[in-house]
């Protein structure tokens, strides 16, 4: 069970890799999305293998319920980072109309400028 | 109230002043007279914390009486109260300077209780004992920048914070991610606890656990390779909203190292890995201001090369070495802000950042060139400025430990922070603009508020630099304590 459980939380880091590196932020979204729940479920797995009743229950260990919180928290903070994330995308889909991710503007302009220490790359 | 529970109030009040500024929104007068009074209060209580550690030793609160490690744990040393109160004290005069400025808090509503936010958030990542505790300090912090970075939601602010959220999102995602294989690995994330019982875990997870919160920490604090968000971001926010993020929040990403790295996973010798690192960053970020043609993004550039000094004081492993880095924070904090500030002024008048754009204002704003002139040498790290204690500190510090190569390195890296100050200097103060740019108020009369706020910094940095040796044996106090964390154990868990 717990090699199951730390294989999904494989698959869903190495899903979440792959989208967060593409170009488009509706996928970097999606990447990040999984990304936190292999996070979450690691948090769970922390806790010892699945299957122990919670505090009252047959005797025998209990589960720990300190991960369980702190994947709580955890899933709290990721949405709202998602949902302002979203919030974001949106708002750079108004203005641009479209969802790509941009280079640094000022980067690309430099790397264009020759050797003079005053040249910033800015027609002249 | 007893003196340790003085501890919560840099956490506590600034979140209680964000709901009740929430509640008066609309009336800005009342929002700056909260966060004003707000941010006074939380500057004296850290004071009084500050006399409180540095005369009674570390000070803890279990927060609902449940003792450590099961409860959370608050806890202040002397490290954790300077940085503390000088983070109080930037928080306050950045405020004043944002009030003065035309502009800004009136941007939106949302600006004086996201701002308060921040200052909970910093002050919890500083004075929190317990590793979950710090994720969640780290990310009140974060939400709140995420907001101030994009108010005003122009074009260039959604496009550079985009990648601000998700480079912050994802470092929060390792971040838990190491938590969880913390607490997997010993079954606690009490910081106290975690440093006796790390030392049972096998040499290898242990380091690969210590590699993971470095990799989390080392993207906050934007060392070589984790930095190359910082100067596309930082310069689109407004001045003051740049100038607190620069000051403050690299340097909550240092704090949790140098805790990190010293509590949990000490070292008897100097860490090669740690030294590569500060050398690499101190280079590559100086070089990188070189190249820039923008006021802005020059001093971004130079908040990375800075970091790299403070990651050489902690790799040395030596007292010596991390008091040198706790000086070296302190001086950051207090000499990058100003800068910042200083750059407010010069787009206040000018209009632009751009170098070519500006020139002349040595004889438009002479009181103006004087800020920028002490500021800036002070972070060239000339004598008798903080900046040049800080660095004989670390050049000491590495000398006693033979470590020639960072030496040379932290030097050259001086002389090109020089160089690149001077090109500031030169663009904007001698010489005439080649295209000036209309929208700058000229020579009318700075905002006293705005000139006042940063004159008090840079007042704050000679004061650094004239009590440079009562601060520094305060600091190699606080370093003694973080490199032998016996009396920290002692006040977190009993005896």
């Amino acid at each position: 069970m717990i090699v199951t459980s730390a294989l999904v939380v494989g698959v869903l880091f190495a899903m979440g890799t792959y989208l967060v590196m593409q170009r488009s932020l509706t996928r970097v979204i999606i990447g990040l999305v999984l990304l936190g729940h292999g996070a979450n479920l690691l948090l769970l797995l922390a806790g010892g293998p699945p299957g122990n009743p919670p505090l009252i229950g047959e005797d025998g260990p209990l589960a720990d319920p300190l991960p369980q919180a702190m994947a709580l928290t955890a899933i709290v903070i990721t949405f709202g980072i998602i949902a302002f994330l979203l919030a974001l995308a949106y708002r750079s889909w108004v203005l641009t109309g479209d969802d790509r991710v941009e280079n640094d503007v000022e980067d690309r302009r430099i790397a264009r400028a020759d050797l003079d220490p005053f040249d910033d790359g800015r027609p002249t | 109230m007893s003196t340790d529970q003085l501890i919560v109030v840099p956490v506590v009040l600034p979140l209680l002043g964000a709901a009740l500024s929430m509640v008066v929104h609309g009336h800005r007068w009342l929002q700056r007279v909260i966060g004003a009074a707000v941010l006074s209060l939380v500057l004296a209580a850290a004071i009084a914390l500050l006399v409180e550690v540095h005369q009674q030793g570390v000070v803890a609160l279990h927060v609902g009486a449940w003792p450590a490690p099961i409860g959370i744990t608050l806890v202040a040393d002397l490290f954790s109260a300077i940085m503390v109160v000088v983070s109080a004290a930037t928080l306050l005069a950045v405020f004043v300077y944002a009030i003065g400025q035309p502009r800004t808090d009136s941007l939106s509503h949302w600006f004086h209780p996201v701002y308060l936010t921040l200052a909970a958030g910093v002050a919890l990542a500083f004075l929190t004992g317990d590793l979950f505790n710090l994720f969640v300090a780290f990310e009140i912090m974060l939400m709140s920048s995420y907001v101030l970075i994009t108010l005003g939601g122009s074009r260039d602010q959604i496009r550079s914070g985009t990648t601000y959220v998700v480079i912050g999102l994802l470092a929060s995602t390792l971040f838990i991610s190491a938590v969880g294989l913390v607490y997997a690995a010993t079954g606690t994330v009490d910081m106290a606890d975690l440093s006796m019982r790390l030392e049972d875990v096998p040499v290898e997870v242990r380091a690969a656990l210590g590699a993971l919160l470095l990799v989390t920490f080392g993207v906050k604090a934007a060392i070589f390779p984790l930095f190359f968000w910082l100067p596309d971001s930082y310069p689109t926010a407004r001045t003051p909203i740049t100038a607190i993020f620069a000051g403050l929040l690299t340097k909550v990403g240092v704090y949790a190292i140098v805790r990190t790295q010293t509590l949990l996973f000490p070292a008897d010798e100097p860490s090669l890995l740690l030294l590569t690192l500060a050398g690499a960053t101190m280079l590559v970020g100086v070089l990188g201001a070189i190249a820039q043609g923008d006021m802005k993004r020059i001093l971004s550039f130079h908040i990375i090369s800075q970091i790299g000094y403070m990651i050489m004081g902690v790799g040395l492993f030596t007292v010596a070495g991390v008091a040198a880095t706790i000086f070296f924070i302190v001086h950051q904090i207090v000499v990058k802000t100003s800068l910042f500030l200083v750059n407010g002024l010069v787009e206040f008048h000018g209009g632009t950042a751009n170098l070519r754009r500006l020139g002349g204002w040595a004889h438009r704003k002479p009181f103006l060139a004087v800020l920028f002139l002490l500021s800036a040498l002070s972070l060239a790290g000339l004598p008798p400025f903080s900046g040049f204690v800080g660095k004989l500190g670390l050049i000491e510090a590495g000398t006693d430990e033979a470590r020639w190569v960072i030496v040379a390195v932290s030097l050259l890296a001086s002389l090109l922070t020089l160089f690149s100050m001077t090109k500031i200097w030169a663009g904007v103060f001698w010489g005439a603009a080649e295209d000036p740019v209309a929208g700058g108020a000229g020579d009318a009369p700075s905002p006293p508020l705005m000139l006042g706020a940063t004159a008090a910094l840079v007042t704050a940095s000679i004061v650094i630099a004239l009590a440079a040796g009562p601060i520094y044996d305060l600091a190699e106090q606080a370093a003694a304590g973080l490199l032998d964390p016996t009396a920290y154990r002692t006040a977190v868990l009993g005896s």
